[in-house]
């Protein structure tokens, strides 16, 4: 699936792909889970990979072993330090945050999440687990 | 973006009417808060029954409408479904916020 990088555009895309067969078959708990993580990933390259700008995103789901086998791209920048963040929470303890939580939400349902940079892509494939039943 | 707002008394309660609060509808949502919460209250409830997915930015927004309402006005919350219970408790906004139980209100009187 392609799609525009703005925000409507996302918003489409997800409602797209979790409202139809296949993915509306799944589970509710794990069609949930990776909504949060496609959502997050996809805004993420909206507002920093193409910083606003637009550009073309390619994106691949499928189910298979282990759970749903994801891959997303973009022509965008790449991430800062050459790898995604690592995801830690914002500190809640003072001035309550309103953003930083992106990755920390990525992070703690992407298995196996794997990036590379080629040819002036960002890739980034990961598994979302257990998978659709047997 | 489809808010409504009734009071109860001291309480605002606020249903948010849309299946999504997302990166899409963030500003509209918080410009909407305001100003729905321009209606004076000591409290404010805000019904997320209607809302299915949640994401990262729809949380900022709820967490900038808690800081513009202020200390003085808490803002608690009801009606959380599971995916956006999900994203509360994994960031865990779900021990900022007081969250009530489905029903609260009409158990409570």
């Amino acid at each position: 699936m392609t799609l525009t990088s703005d925000p409507a555009s996302v918003r489409a895309a997800l409602e797209r792909l979790f409202s139809h067969p296949p993915f509306s078959d799944l589970d509710a708990d794990l069609r949930g889970t990776a909504e949060i993580v496609m959502a997050e990933i996809l805004n993420n390259i909206v507002e920093h990979a193409y910083a606003g700008e637009g550009g073309r995103i390619e994106m691949a789901l499928q189910d298979g072993e282990g759970g749903l086998h994801c891959s997303i791209s973009d022509r965008g920048r790449p991430f800062p330090l050459g790898e995604p963040p690592a995801g830690g929470l914002p500190d809640l303890s003072d001035d309550l945050p309103e953003g930083g939580f992106g990755w920390a939400l990525i992070r703690a349902y992407a298995e196996d999440l794997n990036y590379e940079r080629r040819d002036g892509w960002n890739h980034l494939r990961f598994r979302i687990g257990p998978g659709l039943p047997a | 973006m489809e808010i409504a707002a009734r009071k109860h008394g001291p309480l605002l309660e606020v249903t948010v009417m849309e299946n999504r609060i997302d990166a899409a509808c963030a500003i509209q949502f918080k410009e909407r808060m305001r100003e729905v919460t321009e209606t004076p209250s000591d409290r404010v409830l805000l019904d997320l029954s209607q809302v299915q997915f949640l994401d990262s930015s729809g949380l900022g927004a709820v967490v900038a409408v808690r800081k513009h309402l202020g200390e003085e006005r808490p803002l608690d919350l009801t009606g959380l479904t599971p995916t956006v219970q999900k994203v509360f408790r994994l960031t865990r906004m779900d021990t900022v916020f007081t969250i009530l139980p489905s029903g609260g209100l009409r158990d409570a009187g």
